[in-house]
């Protein structure tokens, strides 16, 4: 592996690991504001019992997600110097306006965790739904700061330097709005899902009150996020296709323009031929998804110079498999209500709990891969027509190195985490018990 | 508007400084007093911990917006330190949070502990180092000079290493005076304070060879503090402030000794800047990084102004409230879920 290679993934596993932690704890505080809600609107125990269970696995994952983020914010000066230099001054608004998000997180968020006897009910419950904003807040800050790398605007590119930066224009660039409400969404959708799996499997093994109750509060907001993402999804698209039709090509394996362009599902892209194998085609359908119109012309792949394309089949595939889960996650929205307004004697039955354990993990897949296709999609541009990724590498060699070693850690404190999370689980569902 | 926002970095790190450090410190403390004070300090902090943090990110973020070659210049030259401060921060942050939840069983919470307490002083002292390699001056912008000279000299010498033994003792006492104000029991009271003279002692010490070791590194630090009168001053006070916290150690006085704890820590702050002004970043060519070569434009530096002061004027009465709920309050450590 060059150095060069190294960085990349280095930044990929950094911004991997980062984004599972930055979800929940975008998510949990509103599924914590909800139960303590209930609680002191019903005096039902089983809500508190709820939240206080809750707010623990957050404090884990809140102090790990903020860990990894003070290193990100060193990592993308410590790997990509010159983009920084460049980039910070215009994309660096809706960082500052982070900052302020992320104070407000911490500060909410002592309170919330140690507050539980010093405070007014009210008031903590209040502070719960601080966490919560200042935690959607700052995601929606960050994204618009990648949005801006995938739609520049704001500055004038004069011989390789900017001037006339203007920060809000940056920050407010085509690409935020389409960015930020699809991964609000799939944040909802994946801690939404998790949380559910999770309690249908201690459902399963033991059917307490508690368990339906999180199953509840989690779907009623997964489901709809569910629901909306290919929609909002749809939306993305389209807005690639006009800001980065060669992103659109690689996703959908497009080599060559065309009218009424099918949509490609599955298969395996072959780069060298310009073909896609094994696919299943719907002529036109590409077309209307990327332009609202079955006839529209899209671009392919043949459009731009061959060194100018991203990586076509990781691009490929890990569309397909966003959308993949995408389609199934919704079915499961469906499903979802259909058992809380009609057939409600299916919420005990195992087929329903075991599809929930299901699609525990595939949220956070469908997330995973989403950001693959966002950022590798980009590719060979750190900014998009405007600066190469290689030539924003750090000079310093041996970066192989800092990437196994980061790796190594992230790897080690994801099983401490499991771990820890499922011993907590095991300890409090055998307190609950013997109650 | 640079000024300002420039002033905002300063008093960002300071707290940084304050806050973190005392709770870097609070984990050296337990090293050196072999666990008697673990659970003391990371109590006393667990509500206020995750707040105290964001004040380094704070200084990251007006580093790359407003003064961005300093940011990227320190990131590549002392890239080696900063790596290892932060694989430090990701080992005693999480390890510092399980502890606090894991379940209580002995085995793992002593892995934690020991984790917690020696990447605390790793971190320190690498935050030490790099420090010293950022006021030293040996970094060379030119890359092609070598591996050794541009990534290791800057901060491989006796300088950088003395700063990282500086911080250690720095944070420690921090955590001392910090630890003696929320005691209440005599015996422990009368230990922490011993603890506290002799870190005072030790930093008194290292003190001057950090002024020694700066001339043996080439760096005329002597001179340029007697030659700078708010640097001598800042000096002359915190030099002036040990003994009356050796007297308030004596009485027990809580709130006086987190005063002059903290005013000692932010005249030594003062007393660096002071020096370095307007140099930000040293550089062995001379061409140092200054306040006005490296500020980002106007336009720039004013919405960032406006970004910095609203988030003051959030952040401040939410942060004081804060305190307010756990700091100063009768029953002090907290009960948490
Ligand atoms: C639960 C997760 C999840 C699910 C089920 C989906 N997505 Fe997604 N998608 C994301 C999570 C995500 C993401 C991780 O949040 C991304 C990465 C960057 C971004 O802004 O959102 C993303 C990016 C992303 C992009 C690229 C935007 C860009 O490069 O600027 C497109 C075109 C889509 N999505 C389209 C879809 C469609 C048509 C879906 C149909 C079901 C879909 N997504 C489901
Ligand atoms: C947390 C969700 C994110 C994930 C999972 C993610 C994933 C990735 C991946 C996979 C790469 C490697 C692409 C390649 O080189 O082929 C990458 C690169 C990068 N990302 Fe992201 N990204 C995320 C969000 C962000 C955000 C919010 C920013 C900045 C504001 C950002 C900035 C970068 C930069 C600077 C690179 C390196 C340059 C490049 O490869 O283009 N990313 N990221
Ligand atoms: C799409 C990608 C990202 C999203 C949605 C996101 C969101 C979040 C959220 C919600 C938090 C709150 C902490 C938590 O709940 O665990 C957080 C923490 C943090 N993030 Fe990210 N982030 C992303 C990428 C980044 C990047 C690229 C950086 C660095 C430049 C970064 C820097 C940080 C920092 C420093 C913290 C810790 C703040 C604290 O202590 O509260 N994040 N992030």
């Amino acid at each position: 592996m060059d150095a060069f290679m190294a960085a990349r993934m280095q930044m990929a596993v950094s911004l991997g690991f980062h984004i599972i932690f930055a979800c929940i704890g975008m998510v949990m505080p509103w599924f914590m504001f909800v139960a303590e809600w209930k609680w002191l609107r019903t005096n039902n125990p089983v809500y508190l019992d709820l939240a206080k269970a809750w707010a623990k696995g957050v404090a884990i994952f809140f102090a790990v997600g903020a860990v990894s983020g003070t290193v990100l914010s060193f990592e993308l000066g410590m790997l990509w110097p010159t983009f920084m230099e460049h980039a910070g001054p215009i994309f660096g608004m809706p960082f500052s306006w982070e900052g302020t998000a992320f104070f407000l997180e911490a500060i909410a968020l002592g309170l919330f965790l140690y507050g539980w006897k010093r405070l007014n009910k009210w008031v903590h419950l209040y502070t719960g739904m601080v966490v919560g904003i200042a935690g959607v807040l700052s995601g929606i800050f960050v994204v618009s700061a990648n949005a801006w790398m995938n739609a520049p605007s704001g500055f004038d590119w004069v011989n390789g330097q900017a001037e006339n930066i203007d920060p809000v224009k940056a920050m407010f660039n085509k690409a935020w709005f389409s960015q930020a409400h699809h991964m609000t969404i799939a944040a909802f959708s994946a801690t939404g899902f998790a949380v559910a799996g999770v309690h249908a499997m201690l459902y399963l093994k033991n059917k307490l009150e508690i368990h339906a109750k999180a199953i509840t509060i989690a779907l009623a907001f997964a489901s709809v996020a569910a629901v909306l993402q290919p929609l909002s999804g749809d939306l993305a698209a389209k807005n690639v296709a006009k800001l980065q039709p060669a992103k659109l090509a690689a996703f959908e394996s497009h080599f060559e323009t065309q009218e009424k362009a099918p949509l490609i599902i599955g298969g395996i892209p072959d780069v060298e031929k310009r073909e896609v194998k094994y696919a299943i085609k719907l002529p036109g359908f590409l077309s209307f998804l990327a332009h609202g119109d079955f006839n529209a012309e899209v671009k392919g792949l043949e459009e731009f110079p061959e060194e100018e394309w991203p990586p076509v089949p990781i691009t490929h595939y890990s569309f397909q498999l966003m959308v993949g889960i995408g389609m199934f996650l919704m079915l499961i929205a469906f499903i979802f209500w259909a058992a809380s307004f009609k057939w409600k004697h299916w919420q005990e039955k195992k087929w329903w709990l075991k599809i929930l354990i299901l699609a525990t993990p595939l949220g956070f897949i469908a997330i995973e891969a989403g950001w693959i296709v966002t950022e590798v999609g980009r590719q060979p541009w750190i900014i998009y027509g405007i600066m190469k990724t290689k030539d924003s590498l750090t000079p310093m060699p041996g970066i192989q190195y800092t990437f196994y070693t980061i790796s190594a850690v992230y790897l080690l404190l994801s099983f401490i985490v499991t771990w820890l999370l499922s011993r907590q689980i095991k300890v409090l569902q055998s307190k609950y018990l013997s109650k | 508007m640079t000024e300002i926002n420039f002033s905002i970095l300063v008093i960002s790190l300071l707290l940084y400084v304050l806050l973190g450090g005392a709770d870097f410190g609070g984990g050296i403390l337990e090293l050196l007093t072999k666990g008697k004070a673990s659970g003391i300090v990371s109590r006393a902090i667990a509500p206020v911990w995750e707040a105290n943090h964001v004040w380094l990110i704070l200084v990251v973020v007006i580093l790359f917006v407003g003064f961005p070659p300093v940011y990227s210049t320190i990131l590549t030259a002392l890239h080696i330190p900063v790596l290892l401060v932060l694989l430090g921060i990701i080992l005693r942050g999480s390890a510092f949070t399980f502890r606090h939840y894991d379940i209580d069983e002995a085995t793992p919470k002593a892995i934690y502990s020991t984790i917690f307490q020696y990447s605390s002083l790793f971190t320190t002292f690498f935050l030490g180092v790099t420090l010293g390699g950022v006021i030293l001056g040996n970094i060379s912008l030119d890359y092609q000079d070598g591996f050794y000279k541009v990534y290791v000299h800057p901060w491989l010498n006796w300088f950088s290493m003395s700063m990282g033994l500086f911080l250690v003792l720095l944070f420690a006492f921090l955590a001392g005076i910090f630890t003696v104000s929320e005691l209440k029991e005599e015996k422990y009271i009368r230990y922490f304070s011993r603890i506290a003279k002799r870190l005072i002692i030790a930093l008194v010490i290292v003190g001057a060879m950090v002024f020694i070791a700066a001339e043996i590194s080439g760096h005329p630090l002597f001179y340029e503090f007697y030659h700078s009168p708010v640097s001598l001053g800042s000096i002359v006070l915190a030099t002036i402030a040990l003994p009356l916290l050796w007297i308030n150690l004596n009485k027990n006085k809580r709130n006086m000794l987190r005063i002059i704890g903290g005013f000692q820590t932010t005249m030594i702050v003062t007393g660096w800047f002071a020096i370095q002004f307007p140099v930000l970043v040293k550089v062995s060519s001379g061409d140092d990084i200054t306040l006005q070569n490296s500020s980002a434009p106007e336009q720039v530096q004013f919405y960032l102004l406006i970004a910095l002061v609203v988030g003051v004027l959030i952040i401040l009465p939410s942060m004081a409230y804060l305190y307010k709920t756990f700091k100063f309050d009768k029953q002090s450590s907290s009960e948490s879920i």
